[in-house]
């Protein structure tokens, strides 16, 4: 193509210095004109042929051509004119295929985190195999410089990993011996022997590159209008340019007498062609899906996995956040500050028997109270001592251990087992624990706010969201303390999951089209509020597959900071698409209506195409750098 | 039941017009492009014969736009 578009250059240049009359003027630039439009001329052919006749090589085709035929029809000898459109149009196009190519590449390589191979030892030999052969529980070798293929524990060796493409952290994170990793994450330093724990399939650096992949199938409903738009708009033109050849000349010679020949014709033929040359939607329908595609891939480097498109355009109109508490605004990790027994006193000998009983109970419960009880117990469990577990949500656990019935769980579980729970006077999160039907005293645990929740609330009040709300199942005493300390308008507590869904809902109708809701969770069990919102957010999900499925945007970090930005960048993205639409329409609507009264000569009509093209490329390509917003 | 297939195609209004032809070709439930990652996720029909359906897909994408591929 650089090389046709040279050719054709260095042709009409001598030529301008070449005296040629006649056929032989026209016949060499003839020749200029097919190679460098030759496959314009065909698409349009072949355009027509199968019954789909508007397009811009049929623009292009018309217009050359006409300008052409006008040339011979004139006996001017300027063929110059047809050759530059089809030449400036081809330079367009060239530039275009490579600015948009390029970029493409660019984006794709930000979101590139593929692992090419894994490596094994046979036969004390490192062997490098394709990673979808490793089988879950064999050990990988990571060497320094190297990705992690695959999710796993550390068996040996220390290392700090640099995890930046996966939530965009820039400090490297120090693992050793005993330490899941993740995959994606590139080994900076020591050699790390990994037992992997998943297939490549499910780890999560496959999973974030199908999130990834997929997300530029989900269009935006401004990427849809303007493929509709491109679909009425085309046709449009062309029967106005016809409308523009035919009847004011024929307006001319009706009423006011003008001589019916083709010279009436000829002005209105050559601006009929100007016409058609600025009426080109190629600026809008590139720069729309490249100004989305480089907002999803800046987003993507900062940590932040959007589903698509059209996610990217809800998330830029969110005026309300619904926040869920535990794990969200809080760290998740609770701690035991005390332990209480039935009188609400702190008895030692009771003290290690209460918390060995609600650890065992809760020794299969993924939940964050559960994972700080066993953190607190810190002896090995022996789950045989325990049988008929259930686990009843939103209150706790009951199950038979050393034979005797016990019950694990908040003041609902306890009324519901039959026992009178004691009212504990410290703030905090209580489990309560009977024995065969007994009150056998409670633990108090207390979870720590994320150190930038706070200021995360403040940052998106000032980025245009209106309204603040959580949503726990924490007790009301410790919800309003966490609230008012972070600046939340809205408080909802003693929640279970079903009732987070109604209490969305009633905030969703609350705000009824004005402004989309969006709802943070850390996806452990928001799955269904995740999802019934008009916007999910799942943070620090990446262990989470259910949370990855449900939410449309998935922070790989738990920095709740990053769910300002994410609107942010969702914000600057549209700017960009609306300033490209406006801009491109602008200059060529106000060019065409110059175009009619032939203010606008071809080499405007060129400018007004293939220059607004590329400053929407060029325009469309800032989506991408967003660090700093 | 839905694939994701690596495709070419060298304009963004190309894909437009070949998405929307091909998203009418008999056995396909829906059908999506990507200009920008060069991707084409087919969702099949319940049923349907994905190679006999990708056959026609590619014809009528051809059809439309002849310098569409499928890697």
């Amino acid at each position: 193509m650089l090389a046709r578009i040279v050719i054709a250059i260095v042709m009409t240049v001598a030529l301008q210095f070449i005296p040629l009359d006649g056929w032989l003027r026209l016949v060499s630039y003839l020749v200029v004109y097919l190679i460098i439009g030759y496959d314009i001329l065909l698409k349009a052919w072949k355009g027509i042929v199968n019954g789909r006749v508007f397009d811009e090589n049929f623009l292009m085709a018309v217009a050359t051509v006409g300008a052409f035929a006008l040339a011979i029809y004139e006996k001017s000898g300027d063929y110059l004119e047809a050759i530059a459109v089809m030449l400036f149009y081809q330079v367009g196009e060239f530039f275009q295929s490579y600015a948009v190519g390029k970029s493409r590449r660019n984006i794709a390589a930000l979101m590139d985190i593929r692992p090419d191979y894994a490596n094994i030892e046979e036969d004390g030999k490192i062997v490098r195999v394709d990673p979808d052969d490793v089988t879950v529980g064999q050990t990988i070798i990571v060497q320094p410089g190297e990705k992690i293929p695959i999710d796993g524990v550390v068996t040996s060796g220390e290392a700090s990993l640099n995890t930046s493409a996966l939530t965009g952290e820039s400090l490297p994170r120090e693992v050793r011996e005993g330490d899941e990793v993740i995959s994606g994450s590139i080994n900076l330093s020591g050699l790390l022997k990994i037992k992997t724990t998943k297939d490549f399939g499910e780890s999560t650096v496959s999973k974030i590159l199908e999130l990834v992949e997929d997300s530029a199938s989900r269009k935006s409903k401004s990427e849809n209008f303007i493929a509709k738009f491109a679909r009425i708009y085309t046709p449009a033109v062309c029967y106005g340019a016809l409308a523009l050849a035919l009847l004011p000349p024929l307006f001319l010679m009706l009423f006011k007498g003008a001589p019916f020949d083709f010279a009436t014709f000829e002005t209105w033929v050559y601006r009929a062609l100007v016409f058609l040359v600025i009426s080109c939607p190629c600026a809008l329908v590139v720069s729309i899906p490249l100004s989305f595609f480089a907002g999803i891939g800046g987003a993507s480097r900062e940590g932040i996995l959007v589903k698509g498109a059209n996610i990217l355009e809800t998330l830029s109109r969110v005026k309300t956040v619904v926040f869920d508490k535990t794990g969200t605004l809080t760290k998740g990790v609770f701690e035991v500050n005390a332990l209480h027994d039935k009188d609400d006193k702190d008895l030692e000998e009771w003290k290690a028997q209460l918390l060995e009983y609600a650890a065992i109970a809760e020794s299969s419960s993924s939940h964050p109270i559960a994972k700080s009880l066993l953190k607190a117990y810190a002896h090995q469990i022996d789950r045989s001592r325990m049988k008929d577990l259930k686990e009843i949500s939103g209150q706790g656990i009951t199950a038979v251990i050393d034979g005797k019935s016990v019950a694990v769980g908040n003041e609902k579980l306890m009324k519901g087992v039959g026992v009178e729970p004691c009212h504990c006077h410290t703030a905090g999160t209580i489990v309560h624990i009977s024995i065969d039907g007994i009150y056998a005293g409670h633990i108090v645990l207390g979870d720590v706010v994320k150190p930038t929740s706070a200021k995360a609330i403040t940052d998106l009040h000032r980025s245009g969201v209106v309204h603040t709300v959580m949503l726990t199942g924490d007790a009301k005493a410790v919800a309003e303390q966490t609230a008012a300390l972070l600046g939340i308008d809205e408080v909802h507590s003693q929640l279970l999951p079903a009732d987070k869904v109604s209490n969305l809902e009633g905030i969703l109708n609350a705000s009824n089209g004005d402004g989309k809701v969006a709802f943070v969770g850390d996806g452990i069990n928001d799955a269904p509020v995740l999802s019934r919102a008009d916007l999910g957010i799942a943070m620090g999900a990446m262990g989470s597959d259910a949370a990855i499925e449900a939410a449309d945007v998935v922070l790989m970090d738990d920095d709740p900071m990053k769910i300002g930005k994410a609107i942010r960048i969702s914000r600057k993205c549209l700017r960009i698409v609306w300033e490209n639409i406006i801009m491109a329409l602008g200059i060529k609507g106000v060019c065409l209506v110059l175009g009619i009264f032939g203010i606008v000569n071809m080499w405007l009509a060129i400018f007004a195409d293939v220059g607004v093209m590329i400053l929407a490329v060029l325009n469309a390509i800032r989506a991408m750098y967003v660090r700093k917003i | 039941m839905s694939k994701t297939f690596k495709i070419e195609v060298d304009c963004a209004n190309c894909a437009n017009l070949v998405e929307e032809a091909a998203k009418k070709v008999e056995g396909v439930k829906d059908l999506s492009i990507s200009f920008m990652t060069q991707k084409m996720k087919v969702t099949f029909e319940d049923g349907a014969d994905e190679k006999e359906v990708m056959a026609n897909v590619l014809k009528k994408a051809k059809k439309v736009e002849s310098e569409f591929e499928i890697l």
